[in-house]
């Protein structure tokens, strides 16, 4: 039992770990010689100077920026929820309000990629692939789905 | 005792009046304007001595890339020179009042070429140790969304719904419990109770 709940924790936290890390780390698309994300570009230039500017302020990529902060809060919301059930709640009940969040967080990960992968030539010029960080959003997607779910089905013996 | 005091007053009050006798000059630091308005750079000055009558203004002009300054308006003597040569003739204006303080002038229809830094020079008599101060003129062809608005926004509003949706549960339960509502909703929630305290499946 203690193992199970062990297990679940880490799987939230993994899942949350991975939207950290993609939020933060400005790997959204990469070229030969510049990354972007969600908040700047960087480029290197011809002389190897490597300098980064604050990135355009287009419509879509202020969506996702904020779908995925959102998807953090509510991912640390449930985190938190559970600790809080996980002492309040009486015995037989389910996890609801925990999944419900942690659910949502990952329907929050999923539309800001795919948000980010429709409108991403608005943002980056040139020929560019998708980086590693974008790869974290879609991986930490159906980890969060499966946490919460898992939640949603769990029930809490004594 | 008291005369040495004295001393040391009159020489305090001589010093310090002096070395705050900078004049300090405001202007903005930036500003966005759409192509074909007008905008109204504003400048005014702070000085530790009254507005003279032989206060001056006076506005250069940088165009964005180049190194030279072009002067595109001078107040002085009580009247106003506006610029009637240079890039900004017959589309500028002295909106300003010098008794106030207040050096604004008037740039109409801009175009692109515009873009530039604007710097204003005041001058007070006999305050006249100061820097100028620059603001830079931006012009769009339409204004863009500030970074962050939307992001801001958005988050706003879903937070929002959040504490809304826990206040209305907060509340509905409490109305429930003080038997406000009729007793068919909690007769719902207490069946659900003990249903799910039947099947008490181990996880």
């Amino acid at each position: 039992m203690l193992l199970l709940l062990l297990g679940i924790i880490l799987l939230h936290l993994a899942a949350l770990v991975l939207l950290f890390v993609s939020t933060i780390v400005s790997v959204w698309s990469t070229s030969e010689t510049s990354t972007s994300d969600l908040w700047r570009n960087c480029s290197t230039a011809v002389n190897g100077e490597y300098h980064c500017n604050p990135a355009s302020t287009g419509e879509w990529i202020q969506a996702v920026q904020a779908v995925m902060i959102l998807s953090i809060i509510f991912s640390c919301l449930s985190l938190l929820l559970f600790f809080c059930q996980l002492f309040t709640l009486q015995k037989g009940g389910r996890f609801f309000l925990t999944g419900t969040f942690q659910i949502l967080a990952s329907l929050f990960v999923m539309s800001g990629a795919i948000i980010y992968t429709v409108t991403s030539h608005y943002w980056v010029l040139g020929t560019y692939a998708f980086g590693y960080s974008y790869i974290l959003a879609w991986v930490a997607f159906p980890l969060a789905l499966i946490s919460g779910l898992i939640y949603v089905i769990l029930r809490k013996r004594e | 005792m008291l005369t040495f005091l004295a001393l040391a007053s009159v020489v305090l009050l001589g010093i310090v009046p002096e070395q705050s006798q900078a004049i300090v000059i405001y202007t903005g630091w930036e500003r966005h304007a759409l192509v074909g308005s007008d905008i109204r750079l504003s400048c005014s000055f702070f000085s530790w001595r009254w507005t003279s009558e032989d206060v001056t203004f006076s506005w250069t002009y940088r165009p964005d890339g180049s190194r030279d300054s072009i002067s595109i308006f001078h107040y002085t003597g009580g009247v106003p020179y506006v610029d009637n040569k240079g890039p900004f003739r017959d589309r500028l204006e002295f909106v300003g009042n010098p008794g106030r303080r207040d050096g604004s002038i008037l740039l109409k229809n801009l175009e692109f070429t515009d873009n530039g830094t604007f710097t204003c020079d005041a001058k007070n008599p006999p305050d006249i140790v100061g820097r100028p101060s620059s603001v830079r003129l931006l012009v769009f062809e339409k204004v863009p969304i500030q970074a962050g608005v939307i992001t801001g926004a958005i988050i706003g509003v879903v937070l929002g719904l959040l504490v809304l949706i826990v206040v209305i549960y907060y509340l509905m339960r409490f109305l429930v419990a003080r038997r406000v509502f009729s007793l068919s909703v909690s007769k719902h929630g207490k069946k659900k109770k003990e249903g799910s305290q039947q099947r008490q499946i181990k996880v």
